[in-house]
């Protein structure tokens, strides 16, 4: 399988998700320039995290209108696997393929820390790998990242189990001291309906290595390779890493 | 007879309108800039402030036949681009 991870200025992890494919998971990938029109037939696109033109107006919203997004958005429309990570989140958001939007965080502090969030489902490309209710620790490094979403929006969320991730304390409890940013309901990531577009504000490509502090990240990315390649999630379980 | 360049010839039905966009959050969404400004200025002894919210103004040059059109462009762009509907409401004005 081959992934895509697009390039827009001011991009800063695209680096080190595409090492994290390339290196760690030894999965091909290809780099897509925000002014490309041609996803070069990539099985998964990746948003990476940063500052997409700088963050100006609102984060993401200019990289919403770049020309790799309107392929991208047909892409996830087919039914293509969409992943947005931090920045790639907030790019989701304002292109309208996942709900809500993400502000300032509520204390207006930029955080950096290591963060544990919850798998809540299990039943998505993404976090097939996981167990549901279990606590993976990945970094996180953002200054707005509080998600927000209109009371209607919250409840569909939830109804529909669209909620992937929570940040939680070590012992997996969704307190709000353990919630970094403010983000309603502890959400740190959240898939679309048709469960092929995925967002979150922790970066999965900063923990895939033990040298990094954490490893848990990779459980997404194999995920994501595991469903790809079309085989049961039960029968590739061995091949996560032994947590 | 003078003969003028296209360059000279100035389109008598546009003109060049400015628009000034403002954006602010919802109020149900939470302005913890507009809450620390609040803070600041209590500090500062002015005490009498209540709540305060801390939004975006956008000016804009443009061309249109007249300041209906002005007006429908400007709507156009802030709803495609110069506000999120999700977290925030936007107003504009047209001057001439």
């Amino acid at each position: 399988m081959r992934w895509g991870v697009v390039v827009f200025p001011g991009s800063n992890d695209d680096q080190d998700t595409l090492w994290a494919i390339e290196q760690v998971l030894c999965e091909p990938a290809v780099r897509l320039w925000h002014k490309d029109t041609d996803l070069q037939g990539v099985d998964v696109v990746v948003l990476p995290g940063g500052f997409s033109y700088g963050d100006y107006l609102r984060c993401g919203a200019m990289a919403r209108f770049s020309p790799i997004m309107e392929k991208v958005i047909e892409f996830a429309n087919r039914g293509g696997l969409v992943w947005g990570i931090c920045n790639g989140f907030q790019v989701l958001c304002e292109a309208g393929l996942l709900p809500g939007a993400l502000v300032r965080n509520r204390d207006r502090r930029f955080v950096c820390a290591m963060s544990y969030v919850r798998v809540e489902e299990t039943d998505t490309p993404f976090t097939h790998l996981c167990r549901r209710g279990e606590v993976l620790r990945i970094p996180i490094k953002h200054g707005e990242g509080c998600y927000v979403a209109d009371a209607a929006t919250l409840e569909r969320l939830e109804r529909n189990r669209q909620v992937l991730l929570r940040y939680v304390d070590s012992n997996g409890r969704a307190t709000r001291e353990a919630n970094p940013n403010g983000s309603l309901g502890n959400i740190a990531g959240v898939v679309n309906e048709g469960r092929n577009v995925f967002g979150l504000m922790p970066h999965p490509e900063h923990a895939v290595e033990k040298w990094m502090g954490s490893d848990d990240g990779l459980k997404l990315f194999q995920s994501v390779i595991a469903a790809q390649r079309g085989a049961g999630a039960a029968d590739l379980t061995a091949v996560a890493p032994g947590h | 007879m003078r003969k003028f360049t296209a360059a000279f010839v100035r389109l008598p039905e546009e003109e060049s309108v400015r628009a000034r966009v403002f954006v602010m959050p919802k109020k149900e969404v939470l302005d913890p800039q507009g809450k620390a400004v609040a803070r600041s200025l209590h500090a500062l002894g002015f005490t009498e402030v209540g709540e305060v919210r801390v939004g975006k103004l956008i000016e804009l040059e443009l061309r249109a036949s007249d300041r209906h059109q002005a007006a429908e462009r400007t709507e156009a762009m802030c709803r495609k681009l110069l506000a999120n509907g999700v977290i925030e409401d936007f107003s504009f004005e047209i001057e001439e």
